[in-house]
Formats: structure tokens, C-alpha cells, sequence
């Protein structure tokens, strides 16, 4: 493969050589879509052509503007109550990475932890951390958190990212831990011990560094998960609490409205879409550049 | 003795997934407060005081919780599994009505994921780096990014409602096969994307190893090297991480039987979510996890006789 790609790339020249064999090198694609959906998310306000969450009845399920009857008021149409979809991905995109990257944050620093301290200190500390871990990863943990959010009654931001760090924390900790068990017999981690710093300090300030890497790298994999599953919580009914635009709730939205007015719930979809898929991308990335021996399946 | 012992200590961990499961389930029925609340509507309005205290005596609520938690394994065990609250019918008899739907289509999208995964895992490692290995991946990487719903919506869009090939949604009655491709082909996506990726890697990894260079070298036919030895040994990764991919596959059922409108135990629970029916949607979360955990207790052992090594960890 790599002399196929080197002929292809003999037959090009100057630029376009260099713009490939960038292109080849760096995730540019996702790169470029993750980058949009943040500038989307922070910028939100400014880039809705329209109020998200108003409605005109009159322009219910407006075709995008290719149509004939479409137009450029609602250039990616009007939904089932005549709101501006184009608005409504720009608002959900922030919806979404707010909700994502505080379940993640949440997640991983939790996960981590425990694998730190299991990885650490070892014994029945680290027996009693290891069985839960599988435990938890034993149980159909979106209908559990799906429960959780029908028990609670009112959906809330709070509540939702705490269901979906549930689903999150068990990724860092066994990669953590597994680390851990070879930092900790390092001689600095020893000396460390030797002149006196405390169990916190040392796991934080001696370890953790040593792991950062397969933190960021197990945190960025479970990106696209966490994206989906919140899509899916918010299509069932049970994920971002309306009236907050979500990708997966704007699909639900137009599920009754296939028939005449398909965009409605196919533009959601597209955005999960490119998104999860650069965040995969991204992840896949990132492990074979910053540490190849995580590539364990695939 | 090796493969009895290890057999032994997975069932051990099994039955303590299902208490774990049961124990999370209760806490979560405590966790909303009084559970007579499911009850009565959100003011508490329209219930008797006398009707709320024999209510507290039939489920045995003057009882401490550790007492309640026993007495309620006690009924799941004899087969009690409460009522709904939305049609006041047992859940049993629901979950049996709903059960068949559930298993026609959940076997028709695994099959498919096997059909269509497992050839291409293969096709795409030994034809690595041309063109339908890249169309391949790309089949598995949007399988594996797609949320399930989109991909139904989709499936609708373009076959039911722009072409008008096949019905929407239901189980229909007569030839139900044409209502079963768009849900199984929904559903079966992401276990065929799974299949595929495990398939490859775990192909390639055994193409390159030495007793297939020996095997080669010896003059075998190339189909025979990759029938008889790698794809024997190959296999056996796909088949320990269907475990995995299952995970996905429950939670897409749910959202593939709510987008076809098919009947069965995921729709169920997507109904029970926006009626906040508690006691069926208790009753889905335990079925489900005795079943993730029968079968990955199976695919262990058959990872165990597949693969001797397993046994000495």
C-alpha cells in the first residue's frame, strides 16, 4: 500500500503533493467538522439566522430552500410548528456539547481517579474497584439510566449528564489502572514515596502525568459514544429537556411527518452523523499517534 | 477440571450481575420516594387516605426496606412481577405477547449482521488497501456512527415513502417478511459494522503470522490457508466480542422497534418511558440483563472450548 500511495503521489506534483500527503497525515476532515460544531456551540447566538425556539405556524414544515416553495427565511426548512431548523441544529450543537462535555469531564475524571488509586494501592482496594467495574459493565446500562430518568419524573441538564457519566467513568478505569501497575514501580515514584510525599500527591503529581495520554486518548473514543447515546435518550423522550432543541428530539419531532416533509428529520441526523464520525476519527487517530499498544481491537 | 473451574467462576460472576441488577432496580423504585406515588397523579389528588394505607399494607411498606427488597425477589421468583400502572394488566402477560415480535426481528438483524459482516471482515482483510476494502470500512465506520433512529428514518424515506418498495412500519400480517427488512437491516447495521471491524483486524493479524507463512510456503492453496487455517483461528475474536456488540444492539432495539412501530418488548419500554409505567419498565431492565448475562456467560464458555489458553489466564 505504501509504495501504491508513493507512485500516486510521484505523478503529483508541488501543491496538490503537499496538500495530499498533509491531508494523509493530519485528520483534516474531522478536524474541520469538530471545529465547526465548537464555533457553532460558542458562537451560537450570533449565527442563528432566526429564534430557535420561535414558532410561525404559517411556515409549518417550509421545504429547504431548494424547493420551489422553500425560501431563504428558513433555508434548511421549518419543522412541524414552523421553527427554523438551521437555527435549531446551530442551538442543539451547543445543547450537545455542553451536555457531552460535561458528562465526559464527569466521566473521566471519576474513572480516573479510581484507576489511579486501584492501579495504586493494590489489595482488596483495588479487588473491590475491579469487581464493580465489571459488574456495571455487565448490565444493559442505557435501560438502567433510561429508569433513572423515568424515576426522577422531570427531565433536568443535571440529570442527564449524571446519567450519561454513568455509562462513562467504567472506559478510563481498567486502561488507568492497567498503567498504573507499571508506573508505580518506577524508581521516581518510589523516591517520591521515600522523601515523604503523601498517596494524593504522588498519584496526582508523579502518576497521573504518566497517563494523561490514555486518558485523553480513551476520553476522545468515548465522545462519539456519549454524542449517540445522548441523541438516543433525547429521541426517546427522555434526554435534553425541552423546550432546548437537541439533535435526536428534532428527529423525534419529525418522525410523524415523513411522508411530507422528510427534512425535518433527516437534517438532525446528518449532523450526528458527521460529528460522531469525525469524533471516532479523531480518537482512532490520536491512539496510534500517541500510544499504538492501546490499539486492541482494530 | 481447568475448564469446570472457570465455568464455575463465570456463573459465580453471572449470578451476582443479576443481584447487582435487582438491587438497582429496587433502589431506583425507592429513589422516587413513597412507590405508591407511581400511583396517584403528580398533585396526589384523587386517592383516599384509605385507599393509600391498604395500598401501603398490600405491598408491604410498614416493613423495613432490606425485608421489602426480599419480599420483592420473592415475588419476581414465583413469577409475580407486578401490574402495569398504565393498563392495570399483569406485566407477565405483556412481556409474553410482546416477546415473539422482539425475537423474530432481533434474530433477523443479527443474522444479517453476521451475513453481511463477517464475508466482507474477510473479503476486506485479504483484499487490504483496494477499493471495496475502502467501501467496506466506510460501510462499517457510518454503521458504527449513525444513531439507529436516523438510519430507520432514513431506510423509510428513501424505500417506503420515495419508492414505495416496502411498508413503513407494523409487523403486518400475511407476508410479514417484507415488514421485517427495513427494521432488520436497521437494526443489524451496527452488528455488521462490529463484525466486519473485528473480522479484518482479527484476519489480518492471523495472515500475518508464521504458521500461515509456513503453511504458504508449503505449496497449500491459498483457499485452503484461508478457509482452513486463518479463518478458523480468526474467528474466534468476532464471536468472544459478540458480547459487545449486543450492548448496542439492546439498546437499539428499543429505538428501532419505536421508529417501525413493531410490536414487541423494546417498543414496550419506549412507551412505558412516556407513560412513566415504573413496573414494566422494571420488568424489561431485569429480563434484559438475565439474558445479556446468560449469553455472555455462553460466549465465555465457548470462548473457554474454542481456545484452551483461556482457561489457564
Amino acid at each position: 500500500m505504501a509504495t501504491n500511495s508513493l507512485a500516486i503521489m510521484k505523478g503529483l506534483s508541488g501543491v496538490p503533493l503537499r496538500v495530499f500527503s498533509f491531508a494523509r497525515r493530519w485528520p483534516v476532515v474531522p478536524g474541520v467538522i469538530i471545529a465547526g460544531v465548537l464555533i457553532a456551540a460558542i458562537f451560537a447566538p450570533l449565527l442563528e439566522p432566526q429564534n430557535p425556539l420561535h414558532s410561525t405556524l404559517r411556515h409549518r414544515n417550509q421545504p429547504p430552500f431548494w424547493y420551489a416553495e422553500g425560501g431563504t427565511n428558513h433555508l434548511l426548512g421549518a419543522d412541524p410548528v414552523g421553527r427554523d431548523i438551521l437555527s435549531r441544529l446551530i442551538r442543539a450543537a451547543r445543547v450537545t456539547v455542553i451536555v457531552v462535555a460535561s458528562a465526559a469531564a464527569t466521566g473521566t475524571i471519576i474513572g480516573t481517579t479510581l484507576g489511579l488509586v486501584a492501579g495504586y494501592m493494590g489489595g482488596i482496594v483495588d479487588e473491590v474497584i475491579m469487581r464493580i467495574v465489571d459488574l456495571w459493565a455487565a448490565l444493559p446500562g442505557l435501560l438502567i439510566i433510561l429508569t433513572l430518568v423515568v424515576v426522577v419524573g422531570n427531565p433536568s441538564f443535571t440529570l442527564l449528564v449524571f446519567a450519561l457519566a454513568l455509562l462513562s467513568w467504567t472506559g478510563p478505569v481498567r486502561l488507568v489502572r492497567a498503567e498504573t501497575l507499571t508506573l508505580r514501580t518506577r524508581d521516581y515514584v518510589l523516591m517520591a514515596h521515600v522523601v515523604g510525599a503523601s498517596t494524593p500527591r504522588i498519584l496526582f503529581r508523579h502518576i497521573l502525568p504518566g497517563v494523561v495520554h490514555i486518558v485523553i486518548v480513551s476520553t476522545t473514543l468515548g465522545v462519539g459514544f456519549l454524542i449517540l447515546t445522548e441523541a438516543t435518550l433525547s429521541f426517546l423522550g427522555a434526554g435534553v429537556p425541552p423546550p432546548n432543541p437537541s439533535w435526536g428530539s428534532m428527529a423525534a419531532d419529525g418522525r410523524e411527518y415523513l411522508r411530507d416533509a422528510w427534512w425535518v428529520a433527516i437534517f438532525p441526523g446528518v449532523a450526528i452523523l458527521l460529528v460522531v464520525m469525525s469524533g471516532n476519527f479523531l480518537g482512532d487517530w490520536m491512539r496510534d499517534r500517541f500510544d499504538p499498544r492501546l490499539r486492541q481491537i482494530d | 477440571m481447568a475448564l469446570a473451574r472457570f465455568i464455575l467462576r463465570r456463573a459465580a460472576f453471572g449470578f451476582f450481575a443479576i443481584l447487582g441488577a435487582t438491587i438497582i432496580v429496587f433502589a431506583l423504585s425507592r429513589m422516587g420516594g413513597d412507590p405508591r406515588n407511581f400511583f396517584v397523579g403528580q398533585s396526589g389528588y384523587g386517592i383516599s387516605q384509605e385507599r393509600w394505607d391498604s395500598l401501603g399494607r398490600e405491598m408491604g411498606l410498614d416493613k423495613p426496606v432490606p425485608v421489602q427488597y426480599f419480599f420483592w425477589v420473592g415475588d419476581l421468583l414465583q413469577g409475580d412481577f407486578g401490574k402495569s400502572i398504565t393498563t392495570q394488566r399483569p406485566v407477565i402477560k405483556i412481556i409474553r405477547e410482546r416477546m415473539g415480535a422482539t425475537l423474530q426481528l432481533g434474530v433477523a438483524a443479527w443474522v444479517f449482521g453476521i451475513v453481511i459482516g463477517v464475508p466482507l471482515g474477510v473479503f476486506s482483510a485479504t483484499h487490504r488497501g483496494s477499493f471495496w476494502d475502502y467501501v467496506s470500512r466506510i460501510f462499517a465506520l457510518v454503521g458504527q456512527s449513525a444513531p439507529t433512529f436516523w438510519v430507520g428514518i432514513l431506510l423509510i424515506v428513501v424505500f417506503a415513502v420515495m419508492l414505495g418498495w416496502l411498508p413503513a412500519g407494523t409487523r403486518g400480517e400475511g407476508f410479514p417478511i417484507r415488514h421485517l427488512v427495513l427494521p432488520a437491516i436497521t437494526l443489524g447495521w451496527l452488528p455488521a459494522a462490529s463484525y466486519l471491524r473485528f473480522t479484518r483486524s482479527a484476519m489480518l493479524q492471523v495472515l500475518d503470522s508464521e504458521y500461515i507463512v509456513l503453511a504458504r510456503s508449503k505449496g497449500v492453496s491459498t483457499r485452503w490457508v484461508l478457509w482452513k487455517h486463518a479463518f478458523r483461528n480468526a474467528i474466534i475474536l468476532p464471536i468472544t466480542l459478540s458480547a459487545f456488540i449486543l450492548i448496542g444492539f439492546i439498546s437499539g432495539t428499543v429505538v428501532a422497534e419505536q421508529v417501525f412501530s413493531w410490536p414487541g418488548l423494546g417498543r414496550l419500554a419506549a412507551q412505558a418511558i412516556f407513560d412513566n409505567d415504573f413496573p414494566v419498565l422494571a420488568v424489561v431492565v431485569l429480563l434484559t440483563a438475565v439474558v445479556y448475562v446468560a449469553v455472555v456467560l455462553t460466549l465465555d464458555i465457548l470462548y473457554a472450548v474454542l481456545d484452551p489458553r483461556i482457561r489457564l489466564e
